[in-house]
This record gives C-alpha cells, structure tokens and sequence, in this order.
C-alpha cells in the first residue's frame, strides 16, 4: 500500500477497463499534441523574423480546412464517448448474486457491515475474485467512497441510497479514501480494502463475536419498534402487508405509480405521508430520529428478505 | 478634449499605420489631466477604472496565493507541520474564492476589457460610464465582505459551498463569505451589460461586426454568459443562507431538502463561470498572435463564431461535474456528450493560431512568448479535459488532483498566461513606458517552467488516487508534492518579476511611443498614454482587422534591457 509507484495497482476487472480507455486518451493527447505543438516550432523556426522563408501568398482561411479540423474532431470524441459511456453503464449497473454490504458514512469514518452480521470501521475484508456490491448512506454531509486501486468512486449522499460494485483480482491491502471534501478531518477518513482468498475470508467472517445477521437484525427491529403491529395480517389497522412488495409496481393514492426500491421504503419508514399506497389512510408516524441509518438499513434487508416471499393470501 | 496632444495626422482607418515617432511620451493624457484620490475615486473615464480593477484584483492575488504557498508549503510532508487541518481548510477556501471571483472572472475582462474595448472599437467611452465606476465600488463592497469573513476567522467550505456541510454542518463563516460573492456578482452583471451595449452602440463608423477584432467578439460572448449565468449564482448563494439562517429545508435531507439540487444550481453557474475566465483569455491571444507574427489571423469567422459556440455549449455541460454524485446514469450520458462537443470549438480556436503562424514574421516579443505558452498549457489542459469527460475514467480521476492539474492548466496555464501577455501588450498603451523586454522574456519563461513543474506532477498524483482536499495524506505521494511545491517557488518568482519592472517602468521606463508594435487595432491609433476621450477624432474604418503584412519586415520598439 505505502510503497512509491508511477501507476496505481490494477486490483478489480474494472481496473483494467477504465485503464484501457485511460491509455487510448493518452494516445490521443500525445497525438493531438503532435500535431499542434510541432507545427508551432517548425514555424517558429522557419518563418522567424528575419529569415528568408517564403511569405508569398498567404492564406487567411479555408473553408475545407476549417471544416475538417471540426468535423475530424467531432467523430472521435462521438467515438470516445460511447466507449466511456459503456464502461460507465457497466460500473453503474448493480451485479446481481453479489456479497452484500452496508455503509454508513459520517463525519470522519466509515462504518461498514456484512451481511452476516459483521461489522467493521474504516476497514473492509472481501474474497478475492467475488463481487461485492455496497449500498451506502451518509448520515450528516457529503461523503465519498473510493478505492484507487479499483478504479470506483461513489458519492455517499444523506438521505439516500447510492451504489458501488466490484471485483477483486489481487489479493492485497488498499487505500479507502473519503474524495468528498466533509469537514475538518476529511483527510483522516480514510480506511484499507483488505482482498482475501476466500477461504481466509471465510475464516476472518466466522472469527470473533458471534453476529447477528442483518435481515435478523431487521426482522427484530420489525418486531420490537412496533411496524408488525400494524403490517401484519392479524392487525386491527387497515395497512398494506410488506411480504412480496420488494422491487414490485405500488399504486399511490394520487393515482401514480412508484416502485417499492430501497429508496422508497427508506421515504415511507422516515417520512410517511409523502407517498401513501392507494386505498390506505395516511396514518403511520413518522420514524425520523427514532431509528439510525444502520437500522433502517437492516430494516429494509428484512422488508427485502419478505419482500422476496409469496405475499400471503388474506 | 482641451489640450490634448495632436492627433496623428493619419488615423483615418485601420488599415492605415500612424506615422512612428518613437519615443514620445503624450504629456497630457488620462492619467495627467486630473490628478488627487478624489479625481481617481469619482473617476468615469473607462481607462483609470481599469486601473482601479487592476490595483484590487491584485490585493486578492496577492492574499489568495499567499494561501496557495502556505498549502504548498504544508504540503511537503505527509503529516501536519505548519498549520491545523482546520485551518488547511480555511486556506484552500480563501485561495479557491478570491482566485475564482476576485481575480479570474474579473481579471481580462475589467481591466483589459474596461480600458481596451472602448479603444478598440474607436469609442470615447463604455455605454454607461457611470454604471462602469458603480461596478468597481460594488466590487470592493463584495472583496470587503470576503475580507471581512476572513478576518472573523474565514470560512472552511471549499469555494463548492457543498450542502448540507456549508449550510448545516460548517462552523465558519459561510453567510458572509456568501454574502460577498452575491455582492461580487453583481459586479460581473454590470459590466456584462455595459460591454454588450458598447459593442452594440459604440462601435465607430465602419467597424462592421465582422470587423471587429476577435478580443472584442470574445468579450461579448463573456458577457452573455456573466448577464445569463450570475444571477443563477446569487440565487444559489441566497439559498444557501435562508438555510444556514432560518432553517428553511432546501438542501438538508434531515430539513426535507435534497443536497444534489444545490449541486445542479451551482455547476449550471460555475460551469459556464469557467468560460468567463478563458474566453477572454482566448480574445487576448488573437491580439498578440497576430500581432506578433505580422499575419492577419487565420479562419477570422471561425475563430469568431466559437467563442459563441462556447458561450451556448457551455451552458449545456454542468452535469460533468456530477458524475458520481448519485446523478441518473443516463443524464451523465448527455453531460457526457456535450462535454465532448465543446472541446471541439476550442480545438478550432487552437487550430487556427497555429495556422496563423504559417507564412508569418514572427516576433518573439514578452506578449508572444506568453501567447505562445498559452496555446501549449491550454492544449495540455483542454486534452486532460476530455479524460473528465469520459465518464468511465471520470469517475476515477473525479475530485482528485487529476481535476486540480487540469482546471489550473486551463486557468493558471490559460488565463493567467493570457492575462499576463495581454497586460505586457497593452502596457505601453496603459502607461505610456515600455517594460524592460529582457526581463519580460525571462519572467514569461520562468512562469512557463515553473508552471510545468508544480502541475505536471499533479496529473500522475491524481491518477494514483490522491483525493484534493487533503490536509494529510499517505507517504507514498509525497515525492509529487515535493515536486509541486518546488514548482511553485519557482512560478512564484514568475509573478514578481513583472510586479516589480512594471511599477519600475511606470515612471522610469523609457517612453514607448503611440504604436511600439506597429500593430493595427484602433487602440494604437492614438497617443499613449492616450488623452482622456481617448481619439482627437473618431476613426473610421474601411478595412478587415489584422491588416499585417510578414513580407515587410518591421523593426518592434522594444526596451533594450
């Protein structure tokens, strides 16, 4: 990690897809800069003041080569963009079958849990040649997640949920950096990806303090802070049922359409009446201040965990 | 008018040269005519204003590099030596604030801009030269404000002013510092309109548009974007305090607000405010290329048409500076490939001013060698821009000092060489003295070198992973910022070269004469220091700008030390 080095390690498959376009641009560059910077010194030295160049006739203006020297230029940057665009839609779009893990940024450190249970600070333990897949949240500023040597960064926003993925193919240890300025110890939050082979992971998973798991935890919260009261087939109040709801179409009672994603449920915990299901009355208080960012998060892996099963008939 | 030195006998067009006589200080000029502080603060004549803005600018300069040396200077080890992480913060801010809105936006177009254009297009004056002089006062009313927050204790949210940290979480003080770019803006506004109704209203019989010089047409897009864009900014920043002051939920989720909206608000402002800081720069280069290689420029429509390219485009792009904020992946698509468009139109501008060198008598005078380090760091910056807006590296390289190297390619490599070029061209004109040119030559290469060596390094630094912003950072990088700091003693000393020989020149320097260039532009057409209504009589152009010819060779009058 702390050794001096010209390139940053190649550590996960996007590494590699993002250096590969990093080196087509420097080619281009070099390219454009061949073309500019040594026409402007061979005319330097030719046509300096007092030599005995040729200045007949000089041309103020062409219109096929002013053309050319736009349209040239607008095909391959319309080449280069669709390359970078399918490299971006590539690391912006969620694996499926990933190793889950949560975090909660805040100001100075990040707080991380597995979906077993396992909770680190500032660290993070992944299998080598697994892709792992982070929702994360920011409980007071602006943060950013960012491996270096993975070539991911992602902006960690209070108030919702942003995504990271990647693939470690070199075991090793790597810089976590926070990239979005957070205050007066944003330099200090920062933290180490430590790549495993999966067997050591394994291990490293099953080692310490038995956990809890998350969707455990989740189901427990459902139960102790009271949403089971309410959300559960035997209740006495008219509210909807959360088994089979997750990623699913919700008709709303303004008559448009929302879908239930972790963002949406993450709304209807903390601010209710902003979209009520159609057919329901607006009667849930609000779980703002009642319930940490970890918390919801595990709430909403149980609401995903049912929100998988049949819903059940009533 | 009274009193005034004789006009030349020739300046009747553009195209006609006045007769040299070297050497002739105009003895009654702008500057001699009234003299005491109260005639300079009640001043409505558009030369002393420039100066006015030149002498304030520079205070900012001053203290915001201050802060860059003292960065720099903490910067050459890992661990903390000099200063706090607090006050690390503070530093970066005032840097990021005074040179953004108190030097660059400012700089080409309030003082080359307020004491050229009127020249140039063969006007007494700007439109409304009394709304001219309030523009300078609110703009030390906004620096006063800036300085002011500064001296309470300064501010620690990054020029970015990012929500919710500015509004809720930041301990500084933020309102006021806010207060004093709004005040600041305003400022901007005012001059956009009074150089947009001078280019519309003034221009001297036959200066058809397509006649105009390029300094001018670049001006004029500039101030499109100050009137469209500022207000947007002032919104943003007022905003920001009805927030931070009574807690009304804009920006902060825990208030019901959205972070990212303050994001979109203030990028759709600083985005195009990037195009006010370099297509004035891009003006002044014109000028000086075609000036100095005796050649009238190449593709004079082209180079024209896009700076209003820009201007549009410009306006189009602020979403790359959101590609990973939690922005939909599909308007990152669209940010994206705008972004790649208007590099197109600067690929043009840089284009030309090479091809305007072909067949030319080139001159490697101080302005032209800035000129000439223009288009180099600008092409290096306007390259590593198109690394940004592939959105796939983008996301790596996004806020780290591969984004730093870059905008201080375009706006330190860019605009500041452009600045400098510009104010050493025009300086016979402003102070009626010529500069030691040996000097001015030395400057302009040690500012190119030692510009080189403190951002170069930040590009391979910003590739490695090195987040900006960083008080503290891991060993490993450290051998980059040594590099840099060492860099930036040197571009230091590029700085104060001219600050010294200018002040020396501005009395001792020998007199230069109407036209020391024997350039074209109807600003060299009267005498310098030109007389207060700047003509003895209002020219008349009958021909294209740039009427050079490199096959008559002409000797510069050029100081001879």
């Amino acid at each position: 990690m702390d050794q001096f080095r010209l390139f940053p390690p190649q550590a996960s498959t996007s590494s590699h897809e993002v250096d590969a376009l990093f080196f087509a641009l420097t080619l281009i560059s070099l390219f454009f800069m061949a073309i500019i910077f040594l026409p402007i010194i061979f005319f330097s030295v030719k046509y300096r003041r007092g030599s005995s160049a040729d200045r007949s006739n000089p041309s103020s203006g062409s219109f096929w080569v002013e053309s050319g020297w736009t349209i040239g230029p607008i095909f391959l940057s319309l080449g280069l963009f669709a390359w970078s665009a399918l490299a971006y839609f590539r690391l912006e779009r969620r694996p499926a079958n990933a190793i889950e893990v949560q975090v909660v940024g805040k100001q100075w450190m990040w707080k991380l849990q597995h979906a077993e249970g396992k909770r680190e600070i500032n660290e993070l333990h992944v299998p080598v040649n697994s892709t792992v897949a982070m929702t994360m949240t920011s409980q007071d500023v602006i943060h950013s997640f960012f491996v270096p040597a993975f070539r991911v960064k992602q902006d960690v926003v209070p108030g919702r949920y942003t995504g990271i993925w990647f693939k470690p193919t070199r075991t090793g240890e790597y810089h976590i950096f926070c990239a979005q300025y957070c205050g007066t110890q944003h330099s200090q939050m920062v933290g180490r990806v430590v790549v495993m082979e999966p067997q050591a992971y394994e291990n490293w998973l099953k080692s310490g303090e038995p956990t809890e798991s998350i969707v455990l935890a989740g189901e427990r919260l459902f139960h102790d802070r009271g949403c089971s009261g309410c959300h559960s087939p035997n209740s006495q109040f008219h509210a909807p049922l959360l088994q089979g709801l997750y990623r699913k179409p919700v008709p709303l009672a303004d008559g448009t359409m929302a879908t239930a994603n972790d963002e949406y449920l993450r709304d209807s915990i903390l601010q209710p009446a902003k979209q009520i299901t159609a057919g329901y009355a607006n009667i849930m208080p609000s779980f703002t201040g009642h319930l940490s960012e970890e918390e919801i998060m595990q709430l909403i892996a149980y609401l995903k965990y049912i929100g998988n099963q049949p819903p059940p008939s009533q | 008018m009274n009193g005034t030195t004789p006009a030349p006998e020739t300046m009747k067009s553009a195209t006609e040269l006045v007769v040299e006589r070297p050497g002739e200080f105009a003895r009654e000029n702008y500057l001699s005519i009234h003299r005491g502080v109260r005639a300079w603060l009640l001043t409505k004549d558009h030369k002393r204003i420039g100066l006015l803005y030149l002498g304030t600018i520079l205070i900012f300069f001053l203290i915001a590099s201050v802060a860059a040396a003292l960065m720099r200077i903490e910067l050459l080890t890992p661990q903390p030596k000099l200063v706090t992480s607090e006050t690390y913060n503070k530093l970066f801010t005032i840097h990021g604030v005074l040179m953004v809105w108190f030097f660059l936006i400012p700089s080409i177009p309030t003082v080359l801009g307020n004491f050229v254009l009127p020249m140039m297009i063969g006007a007494r004056d700007v439109a409304f030269p009394k709304l001219n002089l309030m523009s300078w006062y609110i703009f030390v009313a906004g620096g006063a404000l800036a300085l002011w927050s500064l001296i309470r204790g300064g501010v620690d949210t990054g020029w970015t002013f990012y929500t919710p940290y500015s509004t809720t979480y930041a301990n500084t003080h933020v309102i006021s510092m806010a207060a004093g770019v709004f005040v600041a803006g305003f400022s901007t506004i005012v001059t956009g309109i009074n150089f947009i109704v001078t280019t519309h209203k003034m221009r001297a019989p036959g200066l058809t548009w397509f006649r105009l010089p390029l300094f001018v047409w670049s001006l004029y897009a500039t101030s499109l974007i100050m009137v469209l864009a500022t207000p947007v900014l002032a919104i943003t920043l007022a905003l920001i305090s009805v927030e931070r002051f009574w807690g009304v939920g804009i920006f902060d989720p825990k208030l019901g607000g959205d972070p990212v909206l303050f994001q979109h608000l203030f990028w759709f402002y600083s985005h195009p405010a990037v195009y006010i800081m370099i297509l004035p720069g891009m003006g002044v280069i014109s000028e000086l290329i075609t000036c100095f290689s005796r050649k009238r420029i190449y593709g004079y429509a082209w180079v024209g048409s896009a700076s209003m390219a820009i201007a549009i485009l410009g306006f189009m792009v602020w979403g790359h500076h959101m590609f990973v904020s939690s922005q939909s992946v599909y308007a990152g698509m669209i940010f994206s490939i705008l972004s790649f468009l208007v590099a197109v139109p600067s690929g043009i501008k840089v284009f030309n001013w090479t091809a305007t060198l072909h067949k030319g008598s080139i001159h490697f005078a101080t302005p032209m060698l800035y000129a000439l380090g223009f288009i180099g760091l600008f092409t290096i910056g306007g390259l590593t821009g198109l690394f940004l807006a592939a959105l796939a590296v983008d996301v790596h390289v996004h806020d780290t000092y591969f984004v730093i190297a870059h905008f201080h390619y375009i706006m330190v490599g860019g605009m500041v060489m452009a600045f400098m070029g510009g104010l050493h061209y025009w300086w016979p004109k402003i102070s009626g003295r010529l500069y030691p040119e040996f000097a001015g030559k030395l400057a302009a290469m040690i500012t190119f070198i030692g510009f080189n060596l403190t951002f170069f390094p930040q590009f391979i630094l910003g590739y490695l992973g090195q987040p900006r912003r960083y008080h503290i950072y891991p060993p490993e990088f450290q051998i980059f910022h040594v590099l840099s700091t060492a860099g930036a003693s040197v571009l230091g000393i590029g700085y104060l070269m001219p600050l010294i020989y200018f002040i020396w020149s501005w009395r001792r320097g020998r007199a230069a004469g109407p036209n020391p260039w024997r350039a074209t532009g109807l600003e060299w057409q009267t005498s310098s220091p030109p007389p207060e209504h700047n003509f003895e009589q209002t020219p008349i152009v009958t021909g294209p700008p740039y009427s050079y010819s490199a096959e008559k060779d002409v000797d510069l009058n050029l100081a001879s030390i």
